[in-house]
């Protein structure tokens, strides 16, 4: 950014936050330096104004709680103001503990999208005389990593409260669908980011997989569209769902093969040709054909119908990968 | 409409002079770049921009004042420019959803500090932390190994793992001597020396189908140093011989969760990514690409696309052959 701007900026900030009053914008152009000057023209006016809306709309947006009203009744315009209550960061005073706690938190953020936002909360603690050790040295070493390219439009989405549309395929679609949604959040669930929100298609609530949506999701519309219901509990519509259908799922593996799958799966006892029948549940029916796919001959789907034609369809592309 | 590195050099100008109020001693230049992640080169531009602005009139009584003795800055005269600016909504996002996130972790020692820090930092974000739903993380709780693991850790002993690999499908016995425990993912990790490997591996708790804690103390000797996860909890095999992938959309994750050289997208498959890993072992290849059901197509070597396609022939062969294939076996 130009340092004149930012300059002007820091003076504006200074300026309104230092009076009771408010200031008008032709005050405020007398008074604080870089702004265009009034030489009677138009042109000049027409800079200023310009300059002045941009300035207005970039302290907004980093949350300086700029107000607009009128200080007494004979005032003939609005003027700003930046009531100091609002703007400054409240009272706070951590324990060394505590502060050990906060460095540790924020760590959580260190390689995903909300790394920048971690980190100036951070300098705004310290700022207000917390001392955050980030150093500290605990046993743990957390990350949430999001590392899904839909994370950041969809998470902002929600943050605004606007309409978002994008296209969602899951795995045995053969094409992505559209999906028009109102977000209420995201969250992780088991190492995985979902969307949770309305779909106003099926007017029903919905999760979905972020790693399944296809391209970049569309904000539509106007901020603060919608309300999410009171209370919602994002990771409780997730688990809900996530526990909702249960699929059984028996098949048949060669003795000694398949520890992966015996380590979750009830024996049922062995079949003639000695091998192990297996029982399963899954509530991603197409995830565990993935899986059972990856032990090749030595595990047979028995049933149900519907996972043994998904792994069957699996190897039949896997078996067409080389003549 | 405002770039990143707008905002962000906005929001220290206006930090830095509450930042340095808050150390009336002053702050070695050094420390103060640190802690605000930038430059010592671009802190000193801040100050000599900081010392331009003030109060209107701006004269020298109105203008922030800032001090240097040796290598450290204090500020004299803050022009009001008190306490920081309050959290942002994204701010206020990303350290409660965090704290909630180390309060969900089981067996988490500090749960008592972060608990505390939870509810100070909620009551500070105040109107920002309304918004707070937005981002939910949910860890997975229910590993019964953590609390042996931890035990260990504290107790400085070796552990005793029965693991499972999922790379060769098998179940190993070996001992270890725990380093740290993280969570990358949503996911548990003992980070550890390995005496069997001889080298330091990371043991994924929900991997470990039995653990305990043995006498003997923890010795990791002093090769093993702590890895870097921030690439991922797969370290990358720079010589290892090639292999190069093309992901449909439902499998670009591979290229997130494992190292790869290169990733450029490509039109077939639509969508697709075509990625370089590298991999001496080839049976791993095997899995990853047959558990990713046609959705990654083998571009070398050869040989794997090969293998992959045998291993689903023969298996094909058996559902072909299979009495069992009869729909009234299908629940």
């Amino acid at each position: 950014m130009a340092a004149k701007r930012a300059e002007r900026l820091v003076n504006l900030v200074i300026a309104l936050l230092g009076t009771r009053q408010y200031v008008t914008a032709a005050r405020i152009r007398a008074t604080v330096p870089g702004y265009e000057p009034d030489d009677g023209s138009e042109r000049a006016d027409e800079a200023f104004k310009r300059m002045f809306e941009r300035d207005k709309a970039e302290l907004r947006e980093m949350g300086v709680p700029l107000e607009t009203g009128r200080t007494s009744v004979f005032d003939t315009e609005d003027g700003y103001r930046i009531a100091r209550a609002d703007y400054e960061l409240p009272e706070i005073t951590l324990t060394g503990e505590e502060a050990a706690a906060v460095g540790l938190a924020l760590r959580l953020w260190e390689s995903a999208q909300l790394a920048g936002a971690a980190h100036s909360a951070l300098v705004k603690l310290k700022a207000a005389g917390v001392d955050v050790d980030t150093a500290r040295s605990i046993p743990l070493q957390p990350r949430l990593d999001a590392g899904e390219p839909a994370f950041e439009p969809v998470y902002a989405a929600a943050r605004d409260r606007r309409q978002l549309e994008f296209d969602y395929r899951r795995p045995d679609d053969a094409e992505p669908g559209r999906r028009r949604v109102q977000p209420w959040g995201v969250v992780a669930w088991h190492g995985r980011w979902y969307l949770v929100g309305l779909d106003l298609d099926r007017q029903a609530p919905r999760q979905f997989r972020l790693s399944r949506v296809v391209g970049t999701p569309k904000a539509i519309g106007p901020a603060d569209a919608f309300e999410p219901p009171e209370g919602v509990d994002l990771a409780e519509v997730v688990a809900g769902q996530d526990s909702g259908e249960e699929h059984l799922v028996v098949v048949r593996a060669r003795p000694g093969t398949a520890i992966g799958l015996r380590r979750r799966a009830v024996s049922l006892g062995a079949t003639d040709e000695d091998e192990d029948r297996l029982e399963l549940r899954t509530n991603d029916p197409f995830r565990l054909a993935d899986e059972l796919a990856s032990y090749g001959a030595d595990v047979v789907v028995e049933h149900p119908a519907e996972v043994r034609t998904a792994v069957i369809e699996r190897l039949t592309r896997l078996a067409a990968m080389s003549a | 409409m405002s770039t990143p590195s707008t905002a962000d050099r906005m929001t220290r100008l206006l930090t830095l002079v509450p930042y340095l109020r808050a150390r009336p001693d002053g702050v070695p230049l050094a420390e103060a770049a640190r802690d605000f992640g930038v430059p010592e080169r671009q802190l000193r531009k801040d100050f000599e921009l900081l010392w331009m602005c003030g109060l209107p009139g701006y004269g020298p009584g109105d203008l922030i004042d800032l001090s240097f003795e040796g290598d450290r800055v204090k500020v004299v005269f803050t022009a009001g420019m008190v306490r920081p600016l309050r959290l942002t909504t994204d701010e206020a996002v990303a350290l409660i959803v965090a704290l909630r996130t180390l309060l969900e972790l089981p067996g988490l020692a500090e749960r008592d500090a972060v608990s505390r820090a939870l509810a100070k930092v909620s009551s500070a974000a105040g109107h920002a932390a309304e918004r707070i739903t937005p981002v939910a993380v949910s860890v997975d709780a229910r590993e019964q190994a953590l609390a042996v693991v931890r035990e260990g850790l504290e107790r400085k002993r070796a552990l005793h793992l029965t693991y499972y690999v999922p790379t060769r499908d098998e179940r190993t016995e070996r001992t270890v001597d725990p380093m740290r425990l993280l969570l990358v993912d949503g996911k548990w990790y003992l980070e550890a020396w390995c005496r069997r490997a001889e080298g330091v591996r990371l043991f994924r708790l929900d991997r470990v189908d039995d653990v305990r804690v043995l006498d003997e103390p923890a010795a990791p000797p002093p090769q093993a140093h702590e890895r870097d996860v921030e690439g991922g909890v797969y370290q990358p095999e720079p010589d290892a011989p090639v292999v190069r992938l093309r992901l449909a959309h439902q499998a670009r994750w591979v290229a997130e969760y494992y190292p790869v050289e290169d990733a450029e997208p490509v039109d077939d498959p639509p969508g697709g990514l075509a990625v370089t890993l590298r991999t001496a072992d080839l049976a791993w290849a095997r899995r990853l690409v047959a558990s990713l059901g046609g959705s990654a197509l083998v571009d070398e070597p050869a040989e794997l696309a090969e293998q992959v396609a045998a291993h689903a022939r023969e298996a094909l062969s058996r559902y072909t052959g299979d009495a069992q294939a009869a729909p009234s076996s299908a629940g």
